[in-house]
């Protein structure tokens, strides 16, 4: 085969794939938009015969869908917020600074990142009923807010710091907190950014622990709420649609115009094992 | 602030204090008590009253292995580990290899498009599965009808539910170790590939005696990260099947959830929890051991291309 010829059956190959990675959102959008029905109407339409945004007017309307996306984007914001602040501190603490137990802490640490999140999850929950804080937004934030892997994620990339920097700011007579706050915070942005990004797309999609912590209908997130209206209007396919897109459409925007930082911090996780 | 009392204090244990309080007290501590748990008859009538609460050993343990839905679920557990885990390493590696020559145009397009799923919300794209899996008026069934197969009742048949989740969950994750094996091709060095070349080795043993053999440390970090993924199986049979037809997809993490938070049995469902954990843990060491071994052996293979 000629050059030119790979290329293309290349680039077909290529654009065959990507259109049956990306069928069934679309088919989820362009359902959404349908009239009551069509979506179970064969064969199957990929394109509505005539656009109605009326699903999405009783998402907001008689399903109060603001609710939830509010609740969405609060239990997100607070624990990417507290979790970027205390997993930096740490990170650099474990990278640059001299604490006793300091290499023993850290193997711990790693080594724990096997454990998956579901085995201490019932005692968990029995811990936060004793503080009061089941189907209270603190209840979903509150297990999120250090993280191991964010801090392994912070150290990785503040060994690369200088040290004659931060020696330099302590000559100066700059206490230990000033130099993370206006020395290192500023130096690890890029990986920040990645962290941020990470845990604000976790706790956003995040469903188990959501699902178990917050009680209460009117403390759901999206993914809880869109959950439970499964059960309750699996009849209304278009409906349906129209909080799926509600849910995955903020994320998606937040990715595509961040791609950058998450790809790199994907990378970067497999590149240093 | 400048007490002389806080003036020999370590500013380190200021910034590690508050993130490692908070895992000790929200991840470690319930870790050790779930094992504590695991040992007590812990109940609904517990969760009332702690006075009821007794400790019973390894009872929990015994009733396990003579529980069958414990056994279909560890079945299925493994079902879903075994086929989905290299399916969807496969899908990634041949997505990777597509995307990354450099005759390819637009690369950053057809990247975003296939890494589009792993960002999506599972419930959500679990809900649109569904649909596209109706029997009679899902895509999937009227796409097969084109060529004269099925219809098929994908989440309504117990043979067929599992692949169904399966290909669900290979499409929604092969973006990810997508990424990162488009980080371990880019670090092959070009020369490995003219030296075969000119040693006269076609497209397909360049794949096989360069890029896998240098790859094989990928391989190992996507293997570990996607088994230990796929061992907590749960949302996907939660939203699309309830773990049916027949417990056909009933996981293990879905079954400690109904044991744990819909029965209360939260004693029982911590042995299910430890169960879980000492599996990902076993294999996690064993896929480490042959990590180490495939890792010793790219390294011979890659210095005498």
């Amino acid at each position: 085969m000629s050059r030119r010829a790979q290329a293309r059956v290349l680039h077909v190959a290529l654009a065959g794939g990507s259109l049956l990675t990306v069928l069934p959102l679309w088919w989820m959008v362009a359902a959404s938009f349908m009239p009551t029905g069509e979506a179970s109407s064969f064969p199957p339409r990929l394109w509505p015969s005539h656009v109605t945004a009326e699903h999405y007017a009783s998402l907001f309307g008689r399903l109060d869908v603001a609710r939830y996306a509010g609740n969405s984007l609060l239990i997100a914001t607070a624990t990417t917020a507290i979790s970027v602040l205390l997993n930096s501190m740490a990170g650099y603490a474990f990278a640059k600074l001299q604490f006793t137990g300091r290499e023993r802490i850290f193997r711990w640490l790693v080594a724990a990142l096997v454990i998956p999140g579901q085995v201490g999850m019932l005692p968990l929950f029995l811990l936060l009923k004793q503080l009061g804080l089941i189907n209270t937004y603190w209840g979903a934030i509150v297990p999120g807010m250090a993280s191991i892997f964010g801090i392994f994620m912070v150290r990785q990339y503040a060994l690369s710091i200088p040290d004659t920097m931060l020696d330099a700011a302590r000559i100066d007579g700059a206490s230990e907190l000033r130099i993370y706050w206006e020395l290192v915070l500023p130096s690890c942005r890029p990986i920040l950014v990645t962290l941020a990004l990470f845990t604000f797309m976790g706790t956003w999609n995040d469903f188990l622990w959501p699902l178990v912590v917050l009680t209460d209908g009117e403390m759901y997130t999206l993914p809880v709420a869109l959950a439970n209206l499964v059960g309750e209007h699996v009849q209304d396919t278009e409906l349906m649609m129209a909080g799926a897109v509600l849910t995955v459409l903020p994320i998606v925007l937040v990715f595509v115009v961040l791609q950058r930082f998450y790809i790199a911090g994907v990378m970067s996780g497999a590149l240093k094992e | 602030m400048s007490g002389s009392g806080v003036a020999r204090f370590n500013p380190a244990y200021a910034l590690v204090g508050p993130a490692l309080g908070l895992i000790a007290a929200f991840f470690f501590l319930p870790v050790a008590a779930a094992f504590l748990l695991s040992l007590t008859d812990f109940d609904l009538y517990a969760l009332a009253d702690p006075a009821n609460l007794r400790l019973i050993g390894a009872r929990n343990y015994v009733a396990l292995l003579r529980d069958p839905l414990f056994w279909v679920a560890l079945r299925n557990t493994l079902y879903f580990v075994v086929v989905a885990g290299p399916l969807s390493i496969a899908v990634s590696l041949a997505a990777a290899l597509l995307v990354t020559p450099a005759a390819v145009r637009l690369k950053g397009l057809f990247r975003t498009l296939f890494f589009l799923p792993v960002v999506t919300s599972l419930v959500a794209v679990a809900v649109v599965w569904r649909y596209l899996y109706h029997p009679r008026f899902g895509l999937l069934n009227y796409a097969l009808g084109l060529i004269r197969l099925g219809p098929f009742d994908w989440l309504g048949d117990p043979q067929l539910a599992m692949p169904a989740i399966i290909a669900m969950a290979v499409w929604k994750n092969f973006g990810f170790n997508m990424v990162i094996f488009m980080a371990g091709i880019q670090s092959i060095p070009e020369r490995l590939y003219e030296a075969a070349s000119i040693d006269g080795a076609g497209a397909w043993q360049q794949f096989w005696r360069v890029t896998v053999p240098m790859l094989a440390p990928t391989f190992f970090f996507v293997g570990v990260m996607t088994l230990i993924g796929n061992f907590q199986l749960f949302a996907e049979p939660y939203v699309m099947t309830q773990g049916g037809p027949a417990h056909s997809t009933l996981s293990l993490v879905l079954y400690m959830y109904e044991e744990g938070f819909r029965w209360w049995s939260l004693g029982y469902a911590a042995a299910l929890a430890f169960v879980l954990f000492g599996l990902i843990v076993a294999v996690t060491l064993l896929t480490r051991v042959r990590g180490r071994q495939a890792r010793d052996g790219a390294v011979t293979v890659g210095a005498t291309p």
